[in-house]
C-alpha cells in the first residue's frame, strides 16, 4: 500500500473518529491542537485503524502513555532527557524534534501526535 | 439507585452479544413531558442510554463485572423514527473490538409496534466504552465499582445470568 493510500484511509478514519472534514486532515496537523481530539478519542482511532489496516496495536504503541507515573521520565512537567530518549527509541513515528529543541512541557505531547505521524506508524506497522 | 433503561436481558452470546428490550410504558413520567404533535415520544437520548446499558452489560460480562466499563464516546447515532408508549424497543448489541483501555460496540435498534408481531430496525447506535481504571489519561478513579450497581445485578439474575457476575 502507498503512502498516499494509506493517507487516505487515515483521512476517512479521522473524519469517522473526530467528526473532522477530509481537507482538515493534512499530514502535518496535531490530532490534538487541530483536529481537537481528546483522550478517549485516541482509543477509538487506534480501534478504527486497526480494523482498517487489519493489525493490532498495543497498548502505548502508537501514543505515549503512563509517563507521568515515571520520575524519569517526567520532572516538574518536563519530559527529561531520559523520557525522551525512551520516546524516540520506541516510537519512531513521531518527529520529537520540537520536543527536543524546546519546550518539553508533558502537557503538549499530544501536540506532537500528527496525521503524517499516523501514516508513519501504519507504513511501518505494514512493513512489519 | 441507577436508572435503567432496559427491561429484561432476551439472549447472550458470551463475549459476543447481547439483546435486551424495553418496553415503552405511559406510567413513565418523563413521556409525560416529552409530547411531540400530540404523541408521547421516547427520547433517543434515553434509547441511546438503553442500548449503552446492553452493550455495557456485555463488555462488563467479559471481564465478570470486575472492571469499571464507562459509556465515553457515541460515535455515530441514527434513529429513522419515533418510539411512542406501546411499542417495544429491542436492543442488539455485539463487540467490535476490546482490550485493556476499553471496547467499541455497535447497537442495532428494533422497534415493535403496539398489537403488532414484527420487529423493524429503526437505528443503529456506535459506542466507545472505557475501562476507566485503564484510562488514557490516566486519572484515578475509586476502587469500588460503582457502575455495577444492584439493578444490574438484579436484570442479569432476572435473565438467569447472575452467575456472570463476580462474587
Amino acid at each position: 500500500m502507498s503512502r498516499d493510500e494509506i493517507f487516505e484511509k487515515i483521512q476517512e478514519v479521522l473524519d469517522d473518529a473526530l467528526g473532522v472534514d477530509e481537507d482538515e486532515v493534512t499530514p502535518e496537523a496535531s490530532l490534538t491542537a487541530d483536529l481537537g481530539a481528546e483522550s478517549i478519542d485516541f482509543l477509538d482511532i487506534v480501534f478504527r485503524l486497526e480494523k482498517t489496516f487489519d493489525f493490532k496495536i498495543s497498548q502505548g504503541e502508537l501514543f505515549p502513555e503512563g509517563l507521568t507515573d515515571n520520575e524519569e521520565w517526567v520532572a516538574d512537567g518536563k519530559l527529561t532527557d531520559a523520557g525522551l530518549s525512551m520516546l524516540q527509541d520506541r516510537m519512531a513515528h513521531v518527529d520529537f524534534d520540537a520536543f527536543s529543541a524546546g519546550n518539553r512541557d508533558i502537557s503538549k505531547i499530544g501536540d506532537l501526535i500528527t496525521v503524517d505521524s499516523l501514516v508513519n506508524f501504519v507504513e511501518i506497522k505494514l512493513a512489519g | 439507585m441507577r436508572w435503567m433503561w432496559i427491561d429484561c436481558i432476551i439472549e447472550h452470546e458470551p463475549e459476543a452479544r447481547l439483546v435486551a428490550i424495553k418496553n415503552v410504558s405511559f406510567s413513565e413520567e418523563h413521556l409525560h413531558d416529552y409530547i411531540i404533535d400530540g404523541k408521547p415520544i421516547m427520547p433517543f437520548s434515553l434509547i441511546i442510554e438503553g442500548v449503552a446499558q446492553t452493550g455495557g452489560i456485555l463488555v462488563g460480562s467479559i471481564g465478570r463485572f470486575k472492571e469499571k466499563v464507562i459509556l465515553a464516546k457515541i460515535s455515530k447515532a441514527t434513529l429513522d423514527c419515533d418510539v411512542t408508549v406501546g411499542d417495544t424497543i429491542r436492543y442488539d448489541a455485539t463487540i467490535e473490538r476490546i482490550d485493556d483501555a476499553g471496547a467499541s460496540t455497535v447497537g442495532v435498534i428494533d422497534r415493535r409496534v403496539a398489537g403488532g408481531d414484527a420487529w423493524e430496525r429503526i437505528g443503529r447506535v456506535e459506542l466507545l466504552f472505557s475501562h476507566i481504571d485503564n484510562n488514557m489519561a490516566g486519572i484515578n478513579f475509586p476502587k469500588h465499582n460503582f457502575v455495577f450497581s444492584d439493578n444490574f445485578k438484579m436484570i442479569l439474575d432476572t435473565a438467569g445470568l447472575g452467575e456472570l457476575a463476580c462474587d
